[in-house]
């Protein structure tokens, strides 16, 4: 009995510790799989001295939310009207009172304002000079990454080397987006006519969702993309892979198709290396290699691919690619030619 | 602006003011409060983007000083009419009052009528067109806003030179002439700055 | 008198009955009621915008409207919301309430007044009609350039925002310069600045930021019409104009926005408070210094919303600070409002219930709104859902709770008739546990990674079970406002009599009949005291005055509606047709003239 009696005050100091900090977060954050986008679930330095200051100003304003919200409701239940208590006291105020409670919250922000400069400058230092840079080109609706010092230039899925930082060096063709890789990095619009930079280090070999965050037009919901942070072999390994020229028709229904990308508006956009030279859409060397399609819109599988080709702005509102009326014939084709693209 | 206007006025509106100022002058300061940060906006995008155009014709090869320079004399010179014809309705001189509005309407006119011709010279002889360039975007809609305003002043003068001339002006009105003096004061300064800052530092 | 005034009648407008007494009217009562009844309507509209959006989104891949649709949604919801409802209906209490405060007859000008409201009613039709012609707005509220050029967005929506929002910037203009004058000018003899009502005291700060924030979004709006119709360059990246130019001046504008949609309400609690409680407002001066001080303030931290531009590390720190600072002004008055509970004798009406929700539902809006304030957290939250949540803790948790408390606090006022109470407290409830089932889901899709302004999202990246609560809320949310609307459209005949003074008050509209005559106050009183009518009361001065005979009143013109129409007939024009635009000029100097030179009053 007494034991209990004295365990319950730190059991009630513990639960209320948690409940302070993390509360709120605690009903939100499940596991990382089941919210592949979260901004919760920092996985790299760069987003944990994000999540970490979030966590700093959260304890604080847990703290000020229960002090504030349990004194109004003191305040309101304790003076409630009641019969032969009419007319109270006329307090008009204190300046004592009011000194003080000028003075609190200047005191918290403090705690709060110096690890916000702090975590300002330590995240918007220099690039590390010997970090990889990968330039992010922003397009109504898909992302481009090139990769200088490969040669590469690829679409939606980001390779990025583990144990490497990488530099996006971000800019954009048309409109305003915002690049956004909640577990990586936070989010760093891409201008046109600007070039902005974030740069991280990623550390956990994985796949990590990202989007776009700026409004950007009709497809601005699906202008999607992720980053496959590999191992530095598995890296090395996708590197040579698209550096390899792209791959000829193995047989003659992609043959077939080659034919139909030539002679149909496919070639106008985009750009094949030996086959076509087009800069308005993505980059097809490798598109085969992808995991997604339709800048992130949906996975990269034959049916879906062929149900994009058929009729692109059905899928992705407002899409620059347009319907061609091909043939069911030329659409079978037309897949197979761009899976053989690996 | 009539004088019945302002009878009527100063009965209704000026019949008590817990400042003791007078409210119609008031308005027409904030009135000018919120002109400052329009033509602040206007000057400061000129400004952002001065040397940024990205192909002629630039500043440096239209701008002409010493024209601009005289029509600038000419839109002071109208700020020194107004305050006689500020002076002469204050005094009652129906006669001066006529003169100095004309004389301040004309000169706004000159005035005008200078930045129509600059506007022509520009367009006609250095190709400067509001889509040529930056400079261009940005020069003719900062100085068309303002010879809109210094127009707007103008067709205001002659409305009070008319309501003299019909004897329908006196002293007891002197407020609607110094209202639009106000007016016509702030606009000249704010050319002072697009002056400066546009024509003088290049 | 009687017999000039009788023949000018033939002449001029008159009447006090009829529609076409309201058409002409420029008693501040009336056009407060217009304000009110129309950005009502506007409220509904803007709701009902606000349903699509959230049954859009109630499932993944959901198929109810297509993505241009929602984007229109979302634009129009937002622009709708801030301009046309929130902003007018903190006017019409401007107009109704604070003459009556000050101790006035009218305000400083009651035709420019009328003008007001006009231009208002016409730029929000203008700004609707682009749904029937061609496509609403669809580049958000903010309305970032180069998304809003012509090279982008091809249709019309943008021109109708553009100039629709020049239109109503007019209308709020004009009421700001009105009411500076009426508030520094029009106060009862003995009434100083530091006796005045709370309410009045912010909306003389609101006036004061409209002034000098909504020449800087014309500006703004100027350039993207000129781009957009004549072919300049302001925001044309490829003649090396800069993107940045458009967010700067937006947000110059928009951050005092948010406090010219903020600071009314407060004012509003700020009334209801020390009424219910029945004790004055703890530490008036601070309390008014504060709102001073977040105005003030408000102009310096525009860059805040700008923090994922990368400004660089000093930019981000100084707009951080600042921002935090305001977060000093907003507590002091959110305590005072706590000490003036403490040791009062609550009355639990709707008015004060919703006061109390404004309280508590502000605090968690300050409070995440001091998250993004953080430039490195911002990072994670700026353009997702938590922003959406904050917001709407803000302007809905906040003002329309603050503007409904209003509601029922000065309804008796402005029809002699007391809101129906059972009603009034199943909306306070209702409203309250809709809101936070809708909004404080928000919080936590936004962290876990849904961006705004999406149409569609993805299953498996679970989302959707916020988002089901989010739409259940916004159903049940839009369901609470129908007890509102039976509540007035029942009590405005039927409501008990509400007499002058139904809630012990203390300030000087309570000392006048319900609904007031056109004159407010028989005798303009000579106020002593701050809370002057309470003061009185408790000195057993007896408050209602007697009947009035020969107050000289204002009469009712024509000209502020001609005036209006031409103004917006000479914007709308600009891009349709530029005779349109001719004859609203012409119409504009008809109004204007006839307007200078018509006698105020008979």
């Amino acid at each position: 009995m007494k034991q209990t009696s004295l365990r319950r005050p730190q059991w009630i100091r513990r639960a209320l510790a948690a409940g302070l900090s993390a509360l709120p977060l605690l009903v939100a954050a499940g596991c990382k799989e089941q919210y592949p986008q979260s901004a919760l679930h920092p996985q790299t330095e760069y987003s944990d001295q994000l999540h970490q200051l979030l966590l700093t100003i959260l304890r604080w304003e847990v703290g000020i939310f229960v002090v504030v919200e349990l004194a109004l409701l003191v305040a309101v239940l304790r003076f409630r009207a009641r019969p032969g208590r009419e007319v109270p006291n006329q307090h008009h105020g204190h300046t004592g009172v009011e000194v003080a409670w000028t003075l609190a919250p200047a005191i918290i922000l403090a705690f709060i304002g110096v690890p916000t400069v702090y975590t300002i400058f330590r995240t918007q230092a220099p690039a590390p000079p010997d970090a990889l840079t990968v330039e992010v080109v922003g397009h109504q609706w898909w992302w481009e990454f090139r990769y200088p010092e490969y040669g590469i230039v690829t679409a939606s899925d980001l390779h990025l080397p583990a144990g490497r930082t990488v530099n996006l060096k971000m800019t954009s063709q048309d409109v305003i987006h915002s690049f956004w890789l909640p577990q990586l990095c936070g989010k760093r619009d891409v201008l046109p006519g600007r070039t902005t930079y974030i740069w991280f280090k990623p550390v956990t070999p994985g796949l990590y969702r990202g989007q776009c965050a700026e409004l950007c037009g009709a497809s601005h919901a699906n202008m999607r993309m992720q980053a496959l942070v590999e191992t530095p072999e598995g890296f090395e390994a996708w590197v040579q892979a698209q550096q390899a020229p792209p791959a000829a028709p193995a047989d003659s229904l992609s043959a077939l198709g080659r034919q139909t990308f030539t002679q149909g508006l496919c070639i106008a956009c985009h750009t094949i290396t030996g086959v076509s030279a087009g800069v308005v859409g993505p980059n097809l060397n490798h598109v085969g290699s992808r995991l997604t399609l339709a800048g992130g819109m949906m996975p990269l599988t034959d049916e879906n691919l062929r149900r994009w080709l058929e009729n692109p702005p059905a899928h992705k509102p407002g899409s620059l690619m347009p319907f061609q009326g091909l043939t069911p014939q030329q659409l079978d084709a037309l897949t197979a030619y761009l899976r053989g693209l690996k | 602006m009539g004088s019945t206007v302002a009878t009527a006025v100063a009965h209704a509106e000026e019949h008590h003011t817990s400042t003791g100022l007078n409210s119609r002058k008031m308005v027409f300061w904030t009135f000018l409060g919120s002109e400052c940060m329009f033509f602040g906006s206007l000057i400061g995008t000129y400004l952002v983007y001065k040397g940024k155009s990205l192909n002629g014709p630039y500043p440096h090869e239209v701008l002409n000083i010493p024209f601009t320079s005289v029509s600038t004399f000419d839109l002071l010179m109208s700020s020194l009419t107004m305050v006689l014809a500020l002076a002469a309705i204050q005094r009652d001189d129906l006669k001066g009052t006529k003169l100095w509005l004309a004389a301040t309407a004309l000169l706004g006119m000159v005035f005008v009528g200078g930045q129509v011709y600059e506007f022509s010279h520009f367009f006609l002889h250095e190709h400067l067109a509001l889509q040529s360039n930056l400079f261009g975007s940005t020069f003719y809609v900062l100085t068309g806003f303002h010879g809109t305003h210094v127009t707007v002043g103008v067709i205001w003068l002659w409305s009070l030179f008319a309501l003299a001339a019909r004897g329908r002006l006196s002293s007891k009105d002197s407020l609607s002439v110094e209202i639009a003096g106000l007016y016509w004061h702030f606009v000249d300064v704010v050319w002072i700055a697009i002056f400066t800052l546009v024509y003088l530092i290049q | 008198m009687a017999t000039a005034t009788a023949e000018l009648h033939a002449a001029r407008a008159h009447g006090e009955s009829g529609l076409w007494s309201w058409v002409t009217t420029v008693d501040h009562k009336r056009i407060g009621i217009l304000y009110f009844v129309t950005a009502f309507i506007f409220f509904l509209a803007g709701g009902l915008e606000a349903v699509i959006i959230r049954l859009q989104l109630m499932r993944p891949e959901n198929t109810l409207v297509g993505a241009e649709a929602f984007n229109q949604l979302f634009t129009m919801h937002a622009t709708t919301m801030v301009f046309l409802a929130l902003m007018p209906l903190s006017a019409s209490f401007f107009n109704f309430v604070v003459p009556l405060q000050l101790g006035a007859r009218d305000v400083a000008f009651p035709r420019l007044n009328a003008f007001s409201y006009w231009v208002f009613l016409l730029g929000g039709i203008f700004l609707n009609l682009s749904f029937v012609f061609g496509g609403a707005p669809d580049a958000g509220w903010f309305g970032y350039a180069n998304l809003t050029a012509k090279q982008f967005n091809p249709g019309h929506g943008i021109d109708f925002w553009a100039i629709s929002l020049q239109i109503l910037g007019i209308a709020s203009l004009a009421a700001g310069f009105n009411f500076i004058v009426t508030i520094i000018n029009m106060r009862a003899p003995g009434m100083g600045f530091m006796r005045m009502p709370v309410f009045c005291w912010m909306t003389l700060v609101t006036s004061f930021l409209i002034v000098l924030a909504f020449p800087v979004i014309t500006v703004a709006l100027v350039f993207l019409m000129f781009d957009r119709l004549v072919g300049t360059h302001f925001y044309n990246v490829a003649a090396g104009g800069d993107v940045l130019l458009w967010q700067h001046l937006f947000w110059v504008f928009g951050h005092p926005e948010v406090y010219i949609l903020i600071l009314p309400a407060m004012g509003i609690v700020s009334e209801v408070l020390p009424s219910f409680s029945r004790k004055p407002l703890f530490g008036y001066p601070f309390v008014v210094y504060s709102g001073i001080f977040i105005g003030v303030l408000g102009f310096g931290v525009w860059s805040h919303h700008m923090f994922a531009v990368g400004l660089g590390p000093v930019a981000d720190s100084f707009f951080a600070v600042a921002t935090m600072l305001i977060a000093i002004p907003t507590g002091v008055k959110i305590f005072n409002w706590i000490g003036t509970l403490w040791g009062g004798s609550i009355r639990f009406t709707s008015a004060m219930l919703f006061a109390i929700g404004f309280i508590a539902m502000f605090i968690m809006g300050g409070l995440s709104g001091i998250m993004h304030a953080s430039p490195p957290t911002d990072l994670q939250q700026t353009d997702t859902y938590f922003v959406v949540a904050h917001i709407h803790y803000v302007l809905y948790g906040g003002t329309i709770m603050g503007i409904f408390a209003g509601i029922y606090y000065w309804f008796p006022k402005v029809t002699g008739r007391l809101l129906n109470e059972t009603l009034g407290k199943l909306h306070f409830w209702f409203n309250l546990i809709a809101f936070n089932l809708t909004f404080f889901p928000m919080h936590f899709v936004g962290l876990l990674g849904m961006p705004r302004r999406v149409y569609t999202y993805s299953p498996g990246m679970g989302f959707e079970g916020y988002n089901v609560a989010s739409t259940v809320g916004a159903l049940l949310l839009a369901a609470s406002v129908l007890f509102l609307i039976v509540n007035i459209l029942t009590s405005v005949r039927g409501g008990k009599v509400a007499g002058h003074d139904p809630w012990d008050a203390r300030t000087l509209e309570w000392s006048i009949p319900s609904p007031p005559p056109p004159y407010n106050f028989a005798r303009i009183p000579q106020v002593v005291h701050r809370d002057d009518l309470w003061e009185s009361k408790r000195a057993g001065k007896p408050a209602l005055q007697g009947e009035a005979a020969g107050v000289h009143m204002p009469s009712p013109s024509y000209w502020p509606p001609v005036a209006a129409l031409g103004v917006t007939l000479a914007l709308a024009g600009l891009f349709f047709n530029i005779w349109v635009t001719v004859a609203g000029v012409a119409i504009l100097f008809v109004g204007v003239y006839s307007w200078a030179l018509e006698p105020p009053s008979h």
